[in-house]
């Protein structure tokens, strides 16, 4: 298949690649697909106390797209606040990176891992709140 | 960009430079039609087509009239089954085939269904390899036709077509076996072997694409009806002007690997085993098929926790294949590794390594550095592998499908 210049790029070069600590404080996780479909994402997004995302990491099992996309988002979501985050549609994605149309579903999961990371993270912030 | 090394002879393989040299006559002054029963030029190419006839008989140890003259394998395969379902259609309409057989034998199954055969599919054992006990209960009275491949193009294993034969036989029912990956690879004695109809082609066996050929056996003689009409060449089997050069390609690529596949399988073998023992110093990494029933040529490997494709994306330095769904145009992963009971992860994390002649130890070294670092690389990337070390049972998490 080939690739846009872009995607051989994330891939090859990717972006914010690791993890942090997931009980870290100002974290959200998100890991979205299955192994048995051929991707799963795991993207992690460290939140500053205004409610903005200082710092992206990922980690993805997929192929070249499914890497690319998650990549970008790591680029996307930093500086943004979680509701500017939320508003990234996959089809800016696909976009960006020229994704041809079997590819979609790759930018749909890197959609997927941003809600699910910023609910993550949610999730935890009201946990916190009522446990202090 | 340098030319990656080649790694996937079982998709095809080069036309040696030996069967070029013995066809370009015959697309230059020796072009007559070999029907043409009235000058020289057609004298010529009728002697260099039954020539070939005789090389390709001689590679399978069978009679040169049993020799038909198709465009590939896959249309041999056509013929075979089709011809035979037909032919024998008042006496039963049941098919039997595996579920592991190239898209050549299981579409045309698919197209006899479609117009009122029945076909039971058989699944195979973990190791690829049929149980002759699920063989013998799928048998029916009104089975007409069974239908194996010798050697599986994507795990390379090797079907015992001697024991299916027999089974056959002593039912009377057609015994086709595709043989488009067994040529040059394993010995094939027809004149032995249990085997009605056999289907070749050229371009597993280094000569050209577009040129293969069926095996009808004559005694006893089996009965197929013939699938494409006009001119009753090849005895009525298979109408349209033969293409000289190319059977004269496919004869050459058959005499030399007559003369040398007993050497050539050794040097092959001991390549694929250091591949192997190179690849199998890493962790979880799988072998999909029978290790000792399978073709020297072969080896299919499951590097888990990394995707196949993402994999074939860093190794552009060699040209392999993949059971993974993104290098096909379905989003399936392999039906055959699927077939075998792998995961479907183990399915998508698979590369298929097929050597050939031209393959150096060179070569080999170069791609077990090449595969240690960039799996390792892609691991490091990979959520699952993390998961993995840290030891969580993939199978235990609850994944949100999609």
């Amino acid at each position: 298949m080939a690739y846009s210049e872009k995607v051989i790029d994330h891939y090859e070069n990717p972006r914010n690649v690791g993890a942090f600590g997931r009980d870290e404080a100002g974290v959200g996780t998100g890991m979205v697909g299955a192994p048995a479909c051929g991707d799963v994402m795991k993207l992690q997004i460290k939140v500053d106390e205004s409610g903005v995302i200082t710092d992206a990491r990922f980690k993805t099992y997929g192929c070249g797209s499914a890497i690319a996309s998650s990549s970008l988002v790591t680029e996307w979501v930093k500086g943004k606040t979680l509701d500017q985050a939320m508003t990234i549609r996959n089809t800016e994605i696909a976009e960006e990176l020229a994704l041809p149309p079997v590819k979609i579903h790759c930018s749909i999961l890197a959609e997927d891992a941003i809600k699910a990371a910023v609910e993550d993270y949610r999730h935890r912030l009201s946990a916190s709140d009522q446990t202090a | 960009m340098k030319q990656p090394i080649y790694f996937d002879y079982s998709a095809t393989t080069p036309v040696d430079p030996r069967v070029v040299d013995a066809m370009l006559p015959f697309l230059r002054e020796d072009f007559g039609n070999p029907a043409s029963r009235s000058h020289a030029y057609g004298w010529r190419a009728e002697e260099a087509v039954e020539t070939a006839r005789g090389d390709v008989a001689a590679l399978v140890g069978a009679d040169s009239r049993e020799i038909v003259w198709t465009s590939g394998a896959t249309e041999s395969i056509n013929l075979a089954i089709k011809g035979a379902a037909q032919f024998n259609r008042e006496r039963g309409r049941h098919l039997v085939s595996l579920r592991t057989e190239h898209k050549a034998t299981l579409d045309t199954l698919r197209e006899l269904e479609r117009v009122g055969f029945e076909v039971t599919y058989l699944d195979v054992q973990e190791d690829g390899l049929l149980d002759l006990d699920r063989l013998r209960d799928s048998l029916r009275p009104d089975t007409t036709v069974v239908s194996v491949m010798h050697v599986n193009n994507e795990i390379g294993v090797i079907q015992d077509i001697t024991a299916i034969g027999n089974l056959c036989r002593e039912r009377g029912i057609v015994f086709h076996v595709d043989a488009a990956q067994s040529t040059g690879k394993v010995a094939i004695d027809l004149a032995k072997l249990p085997v009605d109809l056999m289907s070749f082609s050229a371009h597993k066996t280094y000569g050209p694409k577009g040129m293969g050929a069926l095996f009808v056996r004559r005694k006893p003689r089996v009965r197929i009806e013939a699938q494409i009409h006009g001119g009753g060449h090849e005895r009525g089997f298979r109408s349209g002007t033969l293409p000289t050069h190319q059977i004269v390609g496919m004869g050459e690529a058959f005499r030399l690997a007559r003369l040398e596949m007993a050497v050539e399988n050794d040097r092959i073998r001991m390549l694929r085993d250091r591949l192997w023992s190179g690849l199998s110093t890493m962790d979880e990494v799988f072998l999909n098929g029978h290790l000792e029933h399978r073709v020297p040529h072969n080896l299919n490997v499951s590097f888990a926790f990394v995707e196949g494709e993402s994999l074939i994306m860093a190794i552009k330095e060699i040209a392999v294949s993949s059971g993974s769904a993104c290098t096909s145009a379905s989003l399936e992963p392999s039906y055959v590794l699927r077939a075998l009971g792998r995961s479907d992860e183990l399915a998508h994390s698979s590369i298929r390594f097929s050597l050939g002649r031209f393959t150096t130890e060179a070569d080999v070294d170069f791609t077990v550095q090449l595969l240690r670092d960039k799996v390792g690389r892609l691991r490091e990337m990979s959520p699952l592998w993390e998961m993995f070390q840290d030891g969580i049972d993939l199978n235990t998490v609850q994944w949100a499908a999609h």
